[in-house]
């Protein structure tokens, strides 16, 4: 029909689900009372969602001690090829002492802390890092993104150098990065150590939101763009009010991916550049004192897990916050 | 949105005056002028005609619907009197200005024949969103949406989201974001295509009776014979490849008659069916038909 036609904002984002909205029926049931059912119905899902993860848990826990119990204590051999890990308390502690572990004091000495909170607090300081090398690649991420939308040319010579970046592992660059971290002084700054380890993570993060950002801020329909021009809106305001909000939905899982990506290169990084105080550090440090105490060598490793389900939330928290900006245009 | 007998109420005093009053001794300035012009396409098999040599004038407060074929240049001709594009050559005018600068000055507001929209706005917001680009006090825009939205009759939907509305009621929003800043032009591409008969009938009844009362011009582009005639002062009849002005066929209905007395009543009148038949002859070439023309609905 008209040469929008078929153009009607099927805006089909990378890895989202939409939720509810998608579901056929439920908008159209929604008109009057149909707002309780369709709430219901999604807390119905999320408890599932909830049950589903649990159950998973406990059947690696099962696996685990079932496998413990039953194989041989060498471990499955082919030939000489050992396939499956031997099943010693050293090489796989029973779950219940990894747990038990976490309780008890790091060191035999009096003063020690608990080995929990020695693992939170380690937590806590990388996702402190993590934090701000994901922020870091927000802003440049989405900084790329706007150039690259406002200047087609941008996009060409810059997209390329965007991929290519990543084909660079930093991360085997770590030490590198912090020994020229370790030259940068301007007047009163100086750079610490762990701002090597927040770039390493921010290097890693500002990829997929940089590709993310672009795809979003171009997503606008035709239609719409070409009602801001006819109410002669500029670019800012066109920003504003039309492409940030229509980015909303590319953004949040681009977000997550950054936070992701963020979290496994500050661990990383800690690791090879050898920065005390974060997760990455005593992963090695207790990976060490194995041979005498193996369940306490597991303790980092929860950490960590517990760190990128932290990020992971976090940027899931602000998804429901933004949820209105993942409406679709078409009724359902 | 008032229900089907408002339309045949007498026209209230009001309405007749300030019709009388858009009609009489107009002003110099029409509502949009196009000389000469021609739109050309560049397409990577060839290039598209898609305009050719078209002059039209539409006077301020006149009803003008373009009716034709499918992909005889409507749309093109609208896009470019609202600079959403620019002509291959000619020129167009709108109030006076440059078609650019009547944008800048936002002389016009446009519907499509998509609702567009934003998903993330509420109705509300969504109607008021022209109001906040340029600096609409808030609380001036909130009375001016309320008021707005029940003229469309939507108000209780003010914090609906569009995907909770049906397609019916995504246009009539449309519709309201369009006239929200009161402009002397209005330009509607296929608004009500994605309606019902008795929506539309309705909103018919609806657009009449608004721009009769803001004393807007209205460029309507259809591809309903009946809306054409029942709506319009004068119905430009477009012939496809390349798209020329075919026949301007003026509406003896619009012609003494006042706008508001466009009732439902009219539908059934004679006079309404001649014109219809007028039209349908246009479209054919000025050779007298007995069946619809293509691409062209006749109900
Ligand atoms: N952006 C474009 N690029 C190339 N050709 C175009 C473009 N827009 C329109 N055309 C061509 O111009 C001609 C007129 O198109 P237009 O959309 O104005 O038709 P229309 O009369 O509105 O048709 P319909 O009634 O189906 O909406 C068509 O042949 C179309 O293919
Ligand atoms: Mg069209």
């Amino acid at each position: 029909m008209t040469d929008t036609g078929g153009r009607v904002a099927s805006r089909e984002a990378p890895r989202v689900s939409r939720p509810a909205e998608t579901e056929p029926g439920v908008s159209v049931r929604s008109q009057g009372l149909a707002a309780r059912p369709a709430k219901g119905r999604r807390g119905r899902r999320t408890a599932a969602a909830w049950g589903w993860g649990l159950a998973g848990i406990l059947l690696v826990a099962l696996v685990w001690e079932t496998y413990k119990l039953l194989a041989p204590a060498d471990g499955v051999l082919i030939g000489d090829t050992r396939v499956l890990p031997r099943t010693t308390d050293l090489a796989m502690p029973h779950i219940w002492d990894m747990f038990s572990r976490l309780a008890e004091p790091v060191t035999r000495s009096p003063s020690a802390q608990p080995l929990w909170m020695v693992v939170g607090l380690a937590a806590l300081t990388t996702l402190g890092i993590a934090a701000a090398g994901w922020l870091v690649g927000v802003v440049v991420g989405i900084g790329l993104a706007l150039v690259m939308q406002r200047w087609r040319i941008a996009e060409w010579g810059l997209l390329p150098w965007i991929v290519l970046s990543q084909t660079v592992p930093l991360i085997a660059f770590a030490p590198i990065v912090k020994s020229w971290g370790s030259r940068v002084e301007i007047g009163s700054f100086e750079w610490q150590d762990w701002m090597s380890v927040a770039l390493i993570a921010s290097y890693l993060a500002f990829f997929p939101i940089a590709i993310g950002a672009l795809r979003g801020l171009e997503s606008p329909d035709r239609i719409h763009e070409e009602l801001m021009q006819s109410y002669a809106a500029g670019y800012w305001k066109t920003l504003v009010k039309l492409r940030f909000p229509a980015a909303v939905p590319y953004l949040l899982p681009a977000l997550r991916l950054g936070a992701a990506n963020a979290v496994i290169g500050a661990v990383v990084a800690e690791v090879s550049t050898g920065l005390q105080g974060g997760i990455g550090r005593i992963l090695i440090q207790f990976a060490g004192q194995a041979s005498g105490d193996p369940a306490k060598a597991w303790a980092p490793i929860f950490g960590a897990i517990l760190l990128g389900l932290v990020a992971a939330g976090s940027v899931a928290l602000l998804g429901v916050i933004l949820k209105n900006y993942r409406r679709s245009e078409e009724s359902a | 949105m008032s229900d089907a007998t408002t339309g045949s109420r007498a026209p209230r005093p009001a309405e007749t005056a300030q019709d009388a009053g858009s009609r009489a001794p107009r002003p110099a300035e029409s509502a949009v002028e196009v000389r000469g012009v021609d739109k050309v396409f560049e397409t990577r098999t060839g290039q598209v005609q898609a305009l050719d040599g078209i002059d039209l004038t539409v006077a301020a407060g006149e009803f003008v619907s373009l009716i034709g074929p499918s992909g005889c240049g409507k749309s093109t001709l609208m896009r470019l009197i609202a600079d959403l594009d620019d002509p291959t050559a000619g020129t167009l005018t709108v109030f006076g200005k440059s078609s650019r600068q009547a944008r800048l000055d936002q002389e016009y507001g446009i519907a499509f024949q998509q609702a567009g929209l934003l998903p993330w706005r509420t109705v509300a917001a969504n109607v008021a969103l022209p109001l906040e680009l340029h600096g609409v006090a808030s609380a001036d825009r909130r009375s001016r949406v309320a008021q707005l939205l029940e003229m469309v009759g939507l108000g209780d939907f003010a914090d609906r989201y569009p995907d909770q509305l049906s397609g019916g009621m995504q246009q009539r929003v449309a519709i309201a974001r369009a006239l929200a800043e009161q402009p002397r032009l209005l330009l509607m591409d296929e608004p009500f295509g994605a309606l019902d008969e008795m929506t539309r009938e309705k909103m018919q009844t609806e657009l009449v009776r608004i721009s009769a009362e803001t004393g807007a011009a209205v460029v309507f582009v259809t591809h309903s014979i009946p809306e054409a005639v029942f709506l319009s002062d004068r119905v430009v009849v477009m012939s496809p490849r390349p798209g020329r002005i075919q026949q301007i066929v003026p509406m003896r209905l619009g012609a003494d008659a006042a706008r508001a007395a466009r009732t439902e009543e009219l539908r059934e009148e004679r006079t309404f069916f001649d014109m219809v038949t007028a039209v349908r002859e246009a479209l054919h070439g000025g050779s007298p038909v007995a069946s619809g023309a293509r691409g062209v609905e006749t109900r």
